[in-house]
């Protein structure tokens, strides 16, 4: 056993750093350091600059144009890019539709719609929930019936995120009612500007503009865009998930949280002192820490065993990311004491020159904090990952 | 033993459930909490009009409460309705000092809804510690000025008056000041908080100021004031859970998934339940300090500490746990639950933190 990166994994990382230090543009990082929606413009020209470097496909195989790095490799991309404040890749096409096109789609599909990924040509978003249909997913009711060289879809989508700004959207339909409710589902991808579809924003508790429900009325949808066969759609909703491992725990997102919760526990004082020698707080911090280190090395162990062979082990790290993640932020409030309740995200509007209350970083932390609570909840939730864990882990 | 309330607090009770049911919808608390004032200033009115106010004074000076029943009674019953006009934060604690200090004219409008007076003793620095302010009041020819800053004081937008706590030039013990709101060398800058309402920072270069009480000697009172509004939230907190608590039951009995209905689910049924377990812990620390209210200081802080910190870690849990337990509409605007658990969460910010108390308990 050998716990220490390669000489070519440190070389890898320092390749790394360099080319954030010169390509991330530093306002840019300072907002997505303080919890600050990232603009679509933003997210556009960050994917631009991947792409041109290669790197936006970091996660895809050779064949596919991937940059055909081993899980270590994406392991110290993912945790650079989150320390300096690089904003999130868009996983709804690039990590989400991209490995199921590759695994199941057409020689056209991936021809088609693969480098449209890369280029900026389309923007997807996912539409899986239905009002209905939450964490029993399986339990959708949109239809999608065949009709000449159609398909027409009817039915309701929830929770469809950055929704508003996207051109296309991968569907689970039912073509299938008669028999058991997985048997029945399809996967369809939708062009958003076809008539019939509506979508109206959903406001979140924090105020913000994040997710949307997605109305189909008589949606005709060629059905050269049904993805592989009709019916078969859980069977690669499910691969999905099982290849959906590297980043999941969020530990890159966790250790930017942690080196900005130190800062700030030195600057933030109570007493007259700084919080860090507050040995309450220093403890909380602590047991972070700890619980930080133990899930890098969790996430480096599963990755290692998945390079062996598929496993249900990504459920793990996302109870544990997810909630370590909120964690994070849940301190991060504490830290702020009475200006946690400070909701001053005008601070960040360009031009503004007025006071500021909390630290300029921390404006929209409470917002925040309200607003990381959906990472228990969306993806499957943990509880659902719990489900599979007592059921493919335990063989409860 | 009785645990029973008295006919007249339930009658108080019942009053504020009626009024939040027919005339506070929650579109008029988001609303109002959207504003620079950041409250409605006619469903204030209408409380003090109700008596609400004078529930939280005792006969002596005007009101026909004050007991720590009265307003663990009052403030469970406005948390259960997430009420949010500012109850505690401009007429509780600054009431009870200026009546301490024999301002009772102003405690009469105060009373009756006319004024309102906030109470700024938060410095950057010292955060919930308001023992030790660092803004100093100088006498000028007879005449107090104070200079310095303070933090978030909350719903100070449109007040009458402010007291503000401070140090003299001749005494490092805590003196309160009472400053007109129109006064000259104070400036304000105003914020929205997270949980739907105003806060403001305050500049003071120079600002005129009448002496509350003596000199140097107003630790106690102040405490007594803290104390009162650190029940009063305590209680509000409840009443939030309880309403919280209420909602996810519903919901638990009503959503389906997988066939049947969340509520069947045992793992649920088992996290509610412990939910549920928790929240009467809080509504016994709560009772605790409403009886120890009054009782000598020592016996007060402990109890009052321990209710502030059992209300800020069950408050967090509830908060987040009921959030989870609705999944994804429990993370929406539309839906009443998550205006309640921001509140609830920032309770634990105002009035020393559970850290705070518990420190503070542990060394009491």
């Amino acid at each position: 056993m050998d716990l220490n990166f390669t000489a070519k994994d440190l070389a890898f990382r320092k390749e790394v750093i360099d080319f954030l230090e010169e390509e991330l543009p530093k306002d840019v990082a300072t907002l997505v350091k303080a919890d600050i929606a990232v603009s679509k413009e933003d997210t556009e020209f960050w994917h631009m600059t991947l792409h041109k470097r290669g790197w936006l496909t970091y996660s895809w195989p050779a064949a596919f144009g991937g940059a055909d790095w081993d899980p270590v490799q994406q392991f110290i991309f993912e945790k650079e890019c989150a320390a300096a404040g690089a904003p999130r890749i868009l996983p709804f096409g690039l990590k989400m539709l991209a490995p199921v096109l590759m695994a199941f789609g057409s020689k056209e599909q991936q021809d088609h719609w693969l480098p449209r990924m890369c280029d900026g040509s389309d923007w997807w978003c996912q539409g899986y929930s239905e009002p209905g249909s939450g964490s029993d997913l399986a339990s959708l009711k949109t239809t999608a019936v065949k009709d000449g060289d159609d398909y027409v879809i009817n039915g309701q989508k929830t929770w469809t995120t950055l929704g508003q700004h996207a051109n296309m959207i991968f569907c689970l339909v039912r073509t299938d009612a008669t028999c058991k409710p997985q048997a029945g589902i399809s996967f369809i991808l939708v062009d958003l500007a076809t008539q019939g579809i509506d979508m109206r924003s959903i406001r979140t508790l924090d105020g913000g503009h994040e997710v949307n429900e997605v109305f189909f009325t008589d949606v005709r949808v060629p059905s050269s865009n049904l993805v592989g066969e009709e019916n078969m759609g859980w069977t690669y909703a499910k691969y999905l998930l099982a290849h959906e491992r590297n980043g999941i725990a969020n530990v890159g997102i966790s250790n930017q949280k942690l080196s900005r919760l130190k800062r700030l526990s030195l600057t933030q004082k109570r007493s007259g002192k700084p919080l860090a020698e507050d040995p309450l707080f220093a403890v909380r911090l602590a047991r972070l820490e700890i619980e930080l280190r133990n899930l890098e090395t969790t996430n480096l162990r599963v990755l290692d065993g998945f390079a062996k062979g598929a496993g249900p082990e990504s459920s793990m790290l996302k109870i544990i990311g997810s909630e370590l993640e909120q964690n994070f932020d849940d301190l991060t409030r504490r830290a702020l004491g009475r200006h946690a309740q400070a909701h001053t995200p005008e601070v960040f509007e360009p031009g503004y020159n007025g006071p500021q209350v909390a630290p300029k970083n921390m404006a929209n932390q409470s917002a925040a904090y309200f607003n990381k609570r959906k990472v228990s909840i969306y993806g499957g939730s943990n509880e659902i990952q719990k489900n599979i864990i007592t059921k493919m882990i335990l063989e409860l | 033993m009785d645990f029973q309330p008295t006919e007249e607090r339930r009658m108080v009770a019942d009053m504020i459930a009626k009024f939040v049911q027919n005339d506070y919808p929650m579109k008029v608390r988001l609303d109002a909490g959207a504003t620079d004032l950041g409250y409605s200033p006619s469903a204030y009115m209408q409380m003090a009009e109700l008596g609400l106010i004078g529930a939280m004074f005792d006969e002596d000076i005007g009101g026909f409460g004050g007991a720590g029943f009265d307003i663990a009674t009052l403030f469970t019953e406005l948390g259960k309705g997430l009420v949010n006009e500012p109850l505690s934060d401009t007429a509780l604690a600054s009431g009870f000092i200026l009546a301490k200090t024999g301002h009772l004219g102003l405690v009469e409008q105060i009373i009756s809804g006319k004024k309102r007076v906030a109470l700024a003793l938060i410095e950057n620095g010292a955060d919930y510690d308001w023992t030790m302010p660092e803004t100093l009041a100088e006498l000028l020819d007879g005449a107090w000025q104070l200079t310095g800053s303070k933090t978030s004081v909350k719903f100070f937008y449109g007040v009458d008056a402010v007291i503000v706590s401070a140090r003299t030039s001749t005494s490092d013990g805590i003196s309160l000041f009472l400053i007109n709101a129109s006064a000259t060398g104070m400036t304000q800058h105003q914020f929205q908080t997270v949980d739907g309402g105003s806060a403001c920072d305050i500049e003071l270069n120079c600002a005129s100021a009448i002496l509350l009480g003596l000199e140097g000697c107003s630790y106690e009172t102040l405490d007594a004031a803290a104390a009162r509004s650190t029940l009063a939230i305590c209680a509000e907190a409840l009443g939030i859970m309880d309403s919280i608590k209420s909602m996810t039951v519903d919901y638990l009995r009503t959503r389906q998934q997988f066939g049947t209905v969340l509520g069947k689910f045992q793992a649920l049924q088992h996290r509610t339940a412990q939910m549920l377990l928790e929240i009467e812990q809080a509504k016994s620390a709560v009772t605790n300090a409403a009886k120890d209210l009054d009782a000598p200081t020592d016996e007060r802080n402990r109890a009052i500490s321990a209710a502030k910190y059992s209300i800020g870690r069950i408050g967090c849990y509830v908060a987040e746990e009921a959030i989870q337990l609705h999944g994804g509409i429990g993370m929406t605007w539309e839906y009443d639950l998550g205006h309640f658990a921001k509140r609830l969460v920032m309770i634990d910010h105002e009035w020393g933190d559970q850290d705070h108390h518990l420190m503070r308990y542990a060394q009491s």
